[in-house]
């Protein structure tokens, strides 16, 4: 699914842990311009749920997209924020 | 209710004033105006509410009252994400929670094992003088090995994502701090009322 995207920016929050991914998404997020995608990448398993939860609840922002993936035998999430209007 | 029952029921009928059914010509222009004038006000009302309620904007106050390393974090890590939220946010520190917005003070938080069952070790041995730095020092440890945020770069976040932290004035002269030994950014010369006003209007509120 992600690869139908077009990602604008890449977070890269390996190695840390809540509440940075989701506050770093938001900082990122406010970078950019409307209809961009945000690509997020973190090693926390908790920012699935947490980033979920934030872009539901938070206006101007929609996930399109997740997805856990193996890289080099470490569990990496990635998340595809995009802002909206 | 029955109308075309006289007798019964006639006094009833007599007390209720159906309002649809008001005769206008018994009001003289006097109370036309009046009623206009106590209409305006309340539709001024219902427009100030609706501004009010439509912005639809969160509101969290959280009282922060504790200054060990475990309790630092609870307000922060909450306060930056609501900040993430887009919510409006404000944390009062009072007592030793202002340790947590002291400059220096915020770098040596300790950690006590005394009285925390969860602490690996008993209580007449946490008791001892140098175990608060030994288990500082190993919750310290683990912080940075998990990734976990120190607590200067969660009020680094929560200050550049426009939380409002709060530092009580009175508790200052008491702790007899100096308003500078705070981060930059701090908002000092706050009281309780000023705590209560935004939690009035607060959608959470919290106090740890």
């Amino acid at each position: 699914m992600s690869s139908e995207l077009e990602v604008t920016e890449t977070l890269d929050v390996k190695g840390e842990s809540c509440p940075m991914p989701v506050v770093k998404t938001r900082q990122a997020v406010d970078q950019l311009a409307d209809g961009e995608v945000l690509e997020v990448v973190a090693t926390d398993s908790g920012s699935m749920s947490d980033i979920a939860g934030w872009a539901e609840s938070t206006d101007g922002v929609e996930l399109r997209a997740q997805e856990e993936a193996d890289e080099g035998g470490e569990a990496v999430y990635k998340h595809y924020v995009a802002k909206v209007a | 209710m029955s109308t075309d029952a006289p007798g019964a029921g006639a006094d009833e009928a007599a007390d209720a004033v159906d309002p649809v059914a008001v005769d206008a010509d018994s009001f003289d222009a006097e109370d036309v105006a009046a009623m206009q004038a106590e209409l305006d006000e309340l539709r001024e009302t219902v427009a100030d509410l609706e501004t009010e309620v439509g912005d639809g904007q969160k509101s969290m106050t959280i009282i922060a009252t504790k200054g060990t390393l475990d309790m630092a974090y609870p307000p922060l890590i909450l306060a930056s994400t609501a900040a993430a939220f887009g919510w409006d946010v404000v944390v009062f520190h009072t007592f030793w929670g202002l340790d947590i917005l002291h400059e220096e003070r915020s770098r040596n938080l300790q950690l006590s094992a005394v009285g925390n069952p969860s602490m690996p070790v008993p209580n007449a041995v946490a008791a001892l003088p140098f175990m608060d730095r030994v288990t500082t020092r190993m919750m310290e440890k683990r912080i940075a090995d998990n990734g976990t945020a120190s607590i200067e770069e969660l009020i680094d976040v929560s200050l550049e994502s426009g939380v409002d932290l709060q530092a009580c004035q009175m508790t200052i002269d008491l702790m007899e701090y100096d308003e500078d030994d705070f981060y930059d950014g701090v908002t000092v010369g706050v009281g309780a009322a000023t705590a209560l006003q935004h939690m009035a209007d607060a959608d959470v509120q919290l106090m740890i």
